[in-house]
């Protein structure tokens, strides 16, 4: 069965419409990348997915239960099991590495400090980020950050990661410690939806590209076929700036 | 080898000479001293000083005042201190009630809403007339009847209105980002705003709170129209028996002495707090 399932989703701000109908399913351990112009939509659809912005039309199920029924009536529910990781990192500044990454799996999973510390530990010393625990966001580089950020949202234990251009801040020397903790996490199984324009990164670590634009995924591939065959030509148009950029 | 690593050594301590050293500070005390010295001469000279000094500034008058007037300023201090916890925790809940989105907490907000409004713009005094003659009028059983405790809470209910507003601001003032991160990692409102927006908001707004705080010290003078014997009170008493001011001098010499320590602090938390600032955005 489908992990997500979105169906005919259209949202709008104001009068803009900016998701048009968007149709994308996927599976359990399938990574999904989606690429796209700024502004083609493709953090909105992910916020839709977990409700921190809501959406006009359209469905969106997880493991085929309805995000707007009863059973995540309360969003808490749905954010227990979708986690979202951002462009901005968004770490809380007045708390220690160590809190950031407790404080969901201790307030809102219940588990005990002492035990959500040990998980912590445990996979701050997996990400090499050990020493740091007691660290203050303001001392760490853009990079340690964003690592927390993961270990943040992956100590809540999600059946669905999302990451919002997550090394787009980042100084070019940071980014690969990063992704190599996705690829890792991709090997592993997890279910992820990853915005990215590292076209590199996407062709290795993703099962499905969707290209977005203007609210609608106009061409949807692998990565061996959609970087190297586009149908679209406005997919070969983006892919042929980003070469142009030098980041393929 | 590696003692012999040829990293440069960190710069020596600059040695000032003497001159360098406390010449500026010796030029600077001397013309604050002559400045200060040519007005005290002016106003000591003057036709009048005597008169004055006798009214205002008599050492007897000032000593005989003291105690009645310090005792006084205890019950202002107190005062204060008390009514500064009671307005810290209450403007808090208010500007969380403000906060609140969503139909459930329509109430609260509205709330809130009116109180800051309303209270925001009645003057200090008037609420203080208000409470403090008011409602001990009425004589409601089961309530205390002093000028003391009604005065205070018309100052608690007034400032609180103030710091509400403040704590909003500093509310405000969180990234959008945060609140973002707290709601998808599951956290509820409540604890939304418990562990992730309040103690930022605090700390922004610290030292504005303190600043209301110094003014709130001066403020608390007010319960003297209720006549409550603070520091005011008693100096008046004392003037209206003497006919001698000093005893007033001595209230403003024991206010000075508090607020100006709580001007500094108040400076030194806004300094650090611009240092932090500073740092963030590097
Ligand atoms: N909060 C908002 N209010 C109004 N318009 C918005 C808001 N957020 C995004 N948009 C608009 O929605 C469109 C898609 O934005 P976004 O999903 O952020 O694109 P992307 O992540 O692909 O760059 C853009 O045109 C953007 O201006
Ligand atoms: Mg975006």
């Amino acid at each position: 069965m489908d992990r997500v399932r979105i169906a005919n989703l259209t949202k709008y701000y104001g009068n803009t419409l900016v998701l048009d109908a968007i149709d994308l399913a996927v599976a359990a351990d399938e990574v999904v990348c989606l690429i796209g112009a700024s502004g083609s939509g493709k953090s909105t659809l992910l916020r839709c997915v977990n409700k921190l912005v809501p959406f006009d039309h359209g469905t969106i199920e997880l493991d085929g239960v309805s995000i707007d029924g009863e059973r995540f009536k309360n969003s808490n529910e749905l954010h227990k099991r979708v986690g979202i990781v951002f462009q901005a990192f968004n770490l809380f500044p007045h708390m220690n590495v160590l809190d950031n990454i407790t404080l969901a799996p201790r307030k809102v999973h219940r588990v005990s400090r002492r035990e959500s510390e040990e998980h912590a530990r445990e996979l701050l010393s997996l990400f090499g980020m050990a020493e740091f625990a007691e660290s203050y966001p303001e001392q760490l580089s853009g990079g340690q950050q964003q690592r927390v950020a993961i270990i943040r949202t992956l100590a809540t234990n999600p059946d669905v990661l999302m990451l919002d251009e997550i090394t787009a801040a980042l100084d070019p020397e940071l980014i690969g410690g990063v992704l190599k903790i996705i690829k890792d996490l991709a090997a592993q199984g997890m279910t992820m939806i990853i915005v990215t324009h590292e076209m590199g990164f996407a062709r290795e670590v993703a099962d499905r590209v969707c290209f977005l634009e203007g609210g609608r995924i106009l061409e949807e591939a692998p990565p061996s076929e959609l970087f190297s065959t586009p149908e679209h030509p406005r997919t070969q148009q983006f892919l042929q700036r980003i070469i142009e950029a030098g980041r393929l | 080898m590696s003692t012999e690593s040829r990293v440069p050594a960190p710069p020596a301590h600059q040695t000032l000479t003497f001159r360098e050293r406390y010449l500026p500070f010796l030029i600077s005390f001397a013309s604050v001293a002559v400045v200060f010295g040519l007005v005290a001469r002016l106003v000591t000279s003057a036709e009048q000083w005597p008169r004055i000094k006798l009214q205002f500034f008599n050492l007897d008058a000032i000593i005989a005042a003291f105690p009645n007037v310090f005792r006084g300023f205890l019950t202002n201090m107190t005062v204060w201190a008390i009514a500064l916890v009671v307005i810290a925790c209450w403007a808090l809940v208010l500007a969380i009630f403000r906060s609140l989105s969503g139909p459930v907490f329509a109430p609260l907000k509205v709330f809130a809403i009116l109180y800051i409004d309303l209270l925001r713009g009645i003057p200090s005094l008037l609420l203080v007339l208000l409470f403090g003659f008011g409602v001990p009028a009425l004589q409601i059983p089961g309530l205390p009847r002093t000028g003391l405790f009604w005065g205070g809470v018309a100052m608690i209910l007034g400032y609180s209105a103030y710091a509400a507003e403040v704590y909003r601001s500093g509310m405000e003032a969180v990234h959008d980002g945060q609140r973002a991160a707290a709601k998808a990692l599951g956290l509820s409102q409540w604890q939304t705003l418990l562990y992730a927006i309040v103690p930022q908001a605090v700390r922004n707004v610290l030292p504005a709170l303190l600043n209301l705080a110094v003014a709130l010290q001066k403020d608390v003078a007010l319960l003297s129209v209720i006549g409550v014997r603070d520091a005011v009170r008693e100096a008046q008493i004392f003037t209206a028996r003497t006919f001698n001011y000093s005893s007033l001098i001595a209230a403003a010499l024991l206010f000075l002495m508090a607020t100006i320590p709580m001007a500094r602090f108040t400076d030194y938390v806004a300094r650090k707090d611009q240092e932090r600032r500073l740092q963030r955005t590097l």
